[in-house]
């Protein structure tokens, strides 16, 4: 098994007191499977994308990826974690802005020391970047820096791809074209996708689906 | 990882090349700041100090021929065998260059800047060729004599030091000698100095002398000003280092989220940082040296005004120049960065925490620093009242400007809290509202602009009052148009009797040393005499001082020995067997040993040996220089043994006039420093202000209504921060007259206040206040409704 | 440059191979002993400016009424930068005077530097009279008057020898090392002293003997000898010792001595004599051993010798430790110790 989550707690501190976002929550994911974690605002989907990812430690409960214990790495581990295993599309993208587009896509694969020229190349062509390669971030429509914040999440060929809400600032055509780029991608490189959205449009298109509510599975 | 991060983090400067400049710019400036200032006193020091060794003049005292005139070789030897250790000096010019012939075995004080390290030969040295030490420039116009030249840039300017053997036969003076100097410790028994040498007169040391330790006082305050600029730089470089990091959180946060390690991270940004900050440490020492060779002529002649010796007017590249410039830029680079990192190293990797978070440890460290700055505030009180010694009045320095600077922003926001509460039109509410929330961004900027203009007006006040405080002193020790000094006391005589019908009155300045309550003191026996009586003003002082002192039973007494005795007005001191009351005490600045008056009949009666020798003559200053002429002519006394009043007080302005511009060029820079200060912190607030400034815009203000409003808050921050910067200013100066002088000096300076001179700085503050804001305001207005626009299609 | 600089070039007290004071660099252009010499005196008792360096070295042990003893010492040292006498400033004759007194309790010196060549210091043979400014040992080699003075002591002092000169190794050459350094060396131990020290606390009238010591060379030392411990006792039966430890760089040390009794003259090559440091004292920071056991197995002698004040320190611009010692164990008597080359 890919990833095997068990019993994720997880308890932010606010301002009206504490508030436990995840109440034991447990997911397993396959090489190759599809998942939409789906649910509310404030459901805990994106904390537990978030702690699956090494950005964040569980209060409580073990998640198991490619065999490691990333709730038990220390943040150096969890770093070489975020640069090889697992591949995170956020929703603002979170590009760099003073890199080019083609710099920006092999950025990810060189940081984990795996940078493949001609594999990039394939990204930015099916991406439909080749005419961006050389402009900046910010000289690209929403929809163009996804593409280009997903083609950097897979030329390192990651093993699991995380997607927070990927097309959450993209309109709805531009949002399918997104999508559909993305699982071919994943299905081609046979990598596990966990994608949250609130979206059931979107979700429908995964092989599974999980639904949160106030932080368990419903 | 490595590369591709490096790559990364520097492809920022590249895309944002105007953060790029701002923070090297920054740092050069700070850097420039304090090596300029830290080079024009370097400079000005080791001028005086190569002047002073050199001459060896201030130190020691000296014996000289009885009549002027070379001194026989025999009489030396005959001093030495005779047990007095003193040493010769044979001093001459040849090709305009001043020869300085000296025995080093036998010097008091060495061959003063003249090193020999153990690889020279000492024998060349000592031998017949000989080598002779001086400047590139007295070397070249001594031109090619029978002496290997030796390159030393510290002897004085014009100057060149030999062995006496080279000296004795390049000025073809053998056997004699110009004088001798004498070592401070001599032996336990020696023959009387009349009986070993009937021939010289003993002249004591000049280093005492008023204009000595005026010019000590103000070479600290050149030091004081130094480590004003210090603060200044420091302030300066921590907000452009602060201002990098802010700029560039979203791009570590990025990196972080990617799979970057942070200790990495904070390597690669070390290593980035410092390789910005020698860059623009060595650009910053360059332009530091630019500034100070600039300034240096001034110094320069500031100097050679005060000490009538000759101040290299040039400026040398000293190597301890760029050790501590770049000390400062890496060192300051490296504090300022240190917080950096902290802060940088705690921030949440996941944005959505971030705010709050970031709120909550502002508010604990906006306490911590409120905390922070009222006890520095109340170590600084506490110090300024209690505190004595140079120690205490640097500590209460530091404390003060700290904990102003640190206080600063906590009471600019309560002020403005205090002004949106006020404001009755709602635009006027929303301007301070919005001015508030600027503040933080602001603050470090700000704390400069405070510690620039307190420390400007700290040094005006304190220029200003030693200027007032130095022409009052002149005018009461220099009253008289003419001083003339005989050379015998037959000499004396005659000059008497021939000056006597054509002067209104003869004062003779007569002097004799003696122990008054333990201390050293130089006697001076006045004239009973009007100018006396109506020149002088005392520090404290019986009823009728003057008709007590010409009564015969009472004295005066200077500041120094005032303070360091005890004794005040009313006290009665014994000189020789005679009691007399302390009728007065009186300021004399400069002279580091106690002094005292007495009349002129009753000093006859003490020291009935001492035959004045010097006089101060009463005349019309326009005949001044007809009777310098005559003197010449009808007794052959010398001009140089003539000493115009008026020619030394103008002189003497002179020089302070040059102080001033000194001060005021450094004041401008020091401002254009902390003006830049300010332009930076809004350029990278320009970002952030858009979503601030679209509601407002959205709301019907016009853009260039936001671009003047952004031009009025700058002026009116600076208003705000002057304000604070001028009782800062003040206790600044104060602690430097009352304290820091009184410490290293032994004298108070009067301190006065130039209430016009505040102004002119508070003028120049708000030029560059308003200067830094005009191009951020302009930028603003200009702003593209589009991207105005874009504030709320972005947002979700 | 400073005096204290200076003289560490005319006298350089080198930490490195150099030897103490610079004893052991080349002997280039000097005259350099020799075996086999013949003094011609009153003339010996003078300069010899062809060699590099020489002294007129003059310790004494001395008391007061009151028991009280005392250390007095006064020496002339002459330092060539070139093998020839010269006149006038530029002569190559450099002179440098020490002068100490020690008390149990303090120790006062003090030191003069000056040129050769314009009389300000110098020695005549005959009649006899060295002098550097107004210090001055004059008078006829056997009766002698001595004066010094420093800022804080003087002393006025009358010597009269009841003995005759004293020639150290073969004749008056005494080789300081396995290599076959070597001086001309020669003293009068024989002085009786009377005088007056002037002191902070006072005058003292004082009484006691001398001992003066002549040597001249241009390289004494080996260039691995760093320093020496030099002894000279009077022991209470009339015989007196002379010996010293040349102490080399790689811990051994090369020793000589001259035993003198009423009616000879014994000189001992190295290792009859020995010295060994019995305790050891802090003095101007550095560990000085103030304490020793010497021998000198062949006359019987096992003693201790110890310092009158461990704080003997010359703080000269070469400085060395040199003063009064008392000796203690199979004889009795005083002397004077002088250490070299403690870094």
């Amino acid at each position: 098994m890919l990833l095997n989550a068990t019993d994720i707690h997880k308890t932010f501190q606010t301002a009206d007191g504490p508030f436990a976002v995840l109440r034991g929550v447990s997911l397993t994911l396959a090489a190759g499977d599809t998942l939409a974690l789906t649910g509310e605002s404030g459901s805990g989907k994106s904390t537990l994308l978030h702690l699956i990812g090494g950005l964040d430690v569980p209060d409580q409960g073990q998640i198991m990826l490619d065999g490691v214990d990333i709730a038990a790495l220390d943040d150096t581990g969890r770093a070489a974690l975020r640069r090889g295993t697992v591949g995170v599309v956020f929703q603002q993208f979170n590009l760099i802005p003073s890199l080019r587009v083609i710099d920006n896509i092999a950025f990810q694969a060189r940081l984990a020391g795996q940078h493949d020229a001609a594999w990039c190349a394939e990204l930015a062509d099916r991406m439909g970047l080749k005419p961006q390669l050389r402009k900046y971030p910010e000289q690209l429509s929403g929809g163009q820096q996804q593409r280009v914040a997903i083609a950097r999440t897979l030329a390192p060929k990651p093993k699991l791809v995380l997607a927070d809400e990927p097309t959450g600032n993209l309109d709805e055509a531009t949002a399918e074209v997104v999508l559909s780029l993305m699982l071919d991608l994943v299905s081609e490189t046979q990598a596990g996708l966990l994608m949250v959205t609130h979206s059931d449009r979107l979700a429908g298109r995964m092989v599974r689906r999980l639904h949160l509510a106030r932080g368990q599975v419903a | 990882m490595t590369g591709a991060v490096f790559a990364a983090l520097t492809s920022h400067w590249w895309r944002n090349p105007l953060q790029l400049f701002t923070l090297l710019a920054g740092l050069a400036l700070a850097t420039a700041l304090w090596s300029g200032v830290q080079a024009v006193n370097a400079e000005a020091r080791a001028s005086y100090d190569a002047a002073a060794a050199t001459l060896g003049e201030g130190q020691f005292d000296q014996l000289l021929a009885e009549g002027g005139g070379p001194i026989p070789q025999a009489t030396y030897i005959a001093l030495r065998r005779a047990g007095w250790l003193v040493s010769p000096v044979v001093e001459g010019r040849l090709n305009g260059v001043r020869i300085v012939g000296q025995d080093p075995l036998t010097a008091p004080g060495g061959l003063g800047p003249v090193t020999l390290d153990q690889g020279a030969d000492i024998g060349a040295f000592l031998s017949g060729q000989g080598q002779i030490f001086g400047t590139q420039e007295a070397l070249d116009q001594l031109g090619d004599i029978d002496a290997d030249p030796v390159l030393s840039p510290d002897v004085a300017p014009g100057t060149v030091i030999t062995d006496i053997g080279v000296a004795q036969r390049l000025l073809n003076q053998p056997d004699q000698i110009n004088r001798l100097l004498i070592a401070p410790r001599q032996p336990l028994i020696q023959t009387a100095l009349e009986q070993a040498a009937p021939d010289l007169r003993r002249q004591p040391a000049q280093g005492g002398s008023d204009i000595g330790r005026l010019t000590g006082s103000f070479h600290l305050n050149l030091t004081a000003f130094g480590l004003l600029s210090f603060a200044v730089g420091i302030f300066i470089v921590n907000g452009a280092i602060g201002l990098a990091f802010e700029q560039r959180r979203p791009v570590v946060r990025t990196l972080r989220a990617l799979g970057v390690p942070l200790p990495r991270l904070i390597a690669l940004m070390a290593v980035e940082l410092m390789l910005m900050a020698l860059l623009a440490g060595v650009a910053g020492v360059m332009l530091g040296y630019l500034i100070a060779s600039l300034l240096l002529p001034d110094v320069a002649a500031t100097l050679r005004g005060l000490y009538g010796a000759d101040v290299a007017g040039t400026l040398q590249l000293r190597p301890v120049w760029w050790l501590s410039g770049l000390a400062i830029a890496m060192g300051g680079t490296a504090m300022a960065a240190g917080g950096a990192f902290w802060r940088l190293a705690r921030m949440p990797l996941l944005a959505g925490a971030a705010p709050r978070a970031l709120a909550m440890a502002a508010g604990r460290r906006a306490v911590l620093q409120g905390v922070a700055a009222i006890i520095l505030l109340i170590a600084a009180l506490l110090l300024g009242i209690t505190g004595n010694g140079l120690l205490a009045g640097f500590a209460m320095l530091a404390c003060l400007l700290i904990g102003a600077a640190l206080a600063l922003p906590l009471l600019l926001d309560r002020v403005l809290a205090l002004l949106q509460l006020r404001a009755g039109e709602v635009r006027a509410a929303w301007f301070w509202a919005d001015t508030r929330q600027q503040l933080p961004g602001l603050s470090l900027a700000l704390m400069a602009l405070l510690l620039a203009m307190a420390a400007n007006v700290g040094v005006s006040t304190m220029v200003s009052s030693f200027r007032l405080t130095f022409t009052g002193f002149l005018d009461q020790r220099l009253a008289s148009e003419l001083y003339v000094t005989a050379r015998t006391p037959q000499e004396a005589a005659a000059l008497q009797s021939y000056v006597a019908p054509k002067v209104e009155a003869i004062l003779p300045i007569q002097s004799a040393e003696a122990q008054i309550a333990g201390f050293p003191t130089e006697v001076f026996g006045a004239r009973d005499h009007a100018t006396y009586r109506e020149g002088w003003t005392f520090l404290t002082a019986a009823p009728t001082p003057w008709d007590d002192l010409a009564a015969g039973e009472a004295i005066l007494i200077n500041e120094q020995l005032a303070r360091r005795s005890g004794l005040a007005v009313g006290d009665i001191v014994t000189l020789g067997a005679t009691p007399l009351t302390i009728a007065a005490t009186y300021g004399d600045y400069g002279n580091p040993i106690g002094q005292v008056i007495i009349t002129e009949p009753l000093f006859a009666r003490l020291y009935p040996s001492e035959t004045p020798l010097r006089f101060g003559l009463r005349m019309d200053p326009a005949a001044v220089p007809d009777l310098v002429q005559s003197l010449a002519k009808d007794l052959s006394l010398p001009p140089d043994q003539t000493i115009n009043q008026a020619r030394i007080k103008q002189f003497s302005l002179d020089v302070f006039d040059r102080t001033f511009t000194v001060t005021t060029a450094l004041n401008v820079l020091t401002l254009a420093v902390a003006g830049f200060a300010i332009l930076m912190s809004l350029l990278t607030l320009a970002a952030m202000r858009v979503p601030q400034l679209a509601p407002a815009w959205a709301m019907g203000m016009t853009r260039a209504q936001l671009g003047r409003f952004e031009l009025i808050r700058a002026v009116l921050l600076a208003v705000l921060t002057a304000m604070a910067a001028l009782p800062l200013g003040l206790a600044l100066a104060w602690a430097l007259l009352a304290i820091v002088n009184v410490a290293a000096f032994g004298w108070k300076l009067p301190m006065f206040l130039f209430p016009l001179d505040y102004l002119r700085l508070l003028v120049f503050a708000l030029i560059a206040a308003a200067l830094a804001a005009l191009w951020p305001a302009w930028r603003l207005s200009r702003t593209p409704p589009s991207d105005l626009l874009k504030v709320f299609s972005n947002e979700r | 440059m400073n005096v204290k600089a200076l003289t560490f070039l005319l006298f350089p007290l080198a930490a490195s191979a150099q030897g103490f004071a610079g004893l052991g660099t080349d002997a280039d252009g000097f005259a350099v002993p020799k075996p086999d010499p013949v003094f011609d005196f009153p003339a010996d008792h003078g300069p010899h400016p062809d060699y590099r360096i020489e002294w007129w070295y003059l310790t004494a042990n001395l008391q007061a009424e009151d028991g009280t003893p005392y250390g007095l010492q006064w020496t002339l040292f002459r330092s060539a930068l070139a093998p020839e006498a010269g006149e006038g400033w530029t002569a190559p004759q450099l002179w440098m005077g020490h002068a100490a007194v020690t008390t149990p309790d303090a120790h006062f010196v003090t030191e003069r530097l000056a040129r050769g060549g314009v009389g300000q210091a110098g020695v005549t043979a005959d009649p006899f009279a060295a002098w550097i400014d107004d210090w001055q040992l004059a008078g006829r080699f056997d009766a002698l008057t001595m004066t010094a003075s420093g800022p804080d002591f003087a002393y006025d002092m009358d010597l009269t020898a009841t003995g005759p000169l004293i020639f150290h190794g073969a004749d008056g050459y005494s080789v300081k090392s396995a290599s076959g350094q070597a001086s001309y060396y020669y003293s009068q131990p024989f002085y009786e002293v009377a005088g007056t020290l002037t002191l902070p606390s006072g005058e003292v009238a004082v009484t006691g003997n001398a001992w003066l010591d002549r040597e001249w060379s241009s390289q004494p030392l080996a260039e691995d000898q760093e320093g020496w411990d030099w002894f000279s006792l009077s022991f209470e039966d009339g015989t007196k010792l002379m010996g010293f430890l040349l102490r080399q760089t790689d811990g051994s040390a090369y020793s000589s001595a001259t035993w003198i009794d009423a009616e000879s003259t014994t000189a001992y090559g190295d290792g009859a004599f020995s010295a060994r440091p019995l305790a050891m004292a802090k003095v101007a920071g550095r560990e000085i051993p103030t304490s020793w056991q010497v021998t000198l197995p062949d006359r019987g002698v096992d003693v201790t010798v110890t310092a009158i004040y461990d704080g003997a320190w010359m703080e000269t611009s070469v400085p060395y430790w040199e003063g009064p010692v008392t000796v203690s164990g199979s004889h009795q008597g005083k002397g004077y110790l002088e250490m070299t080359g403690y870094e």
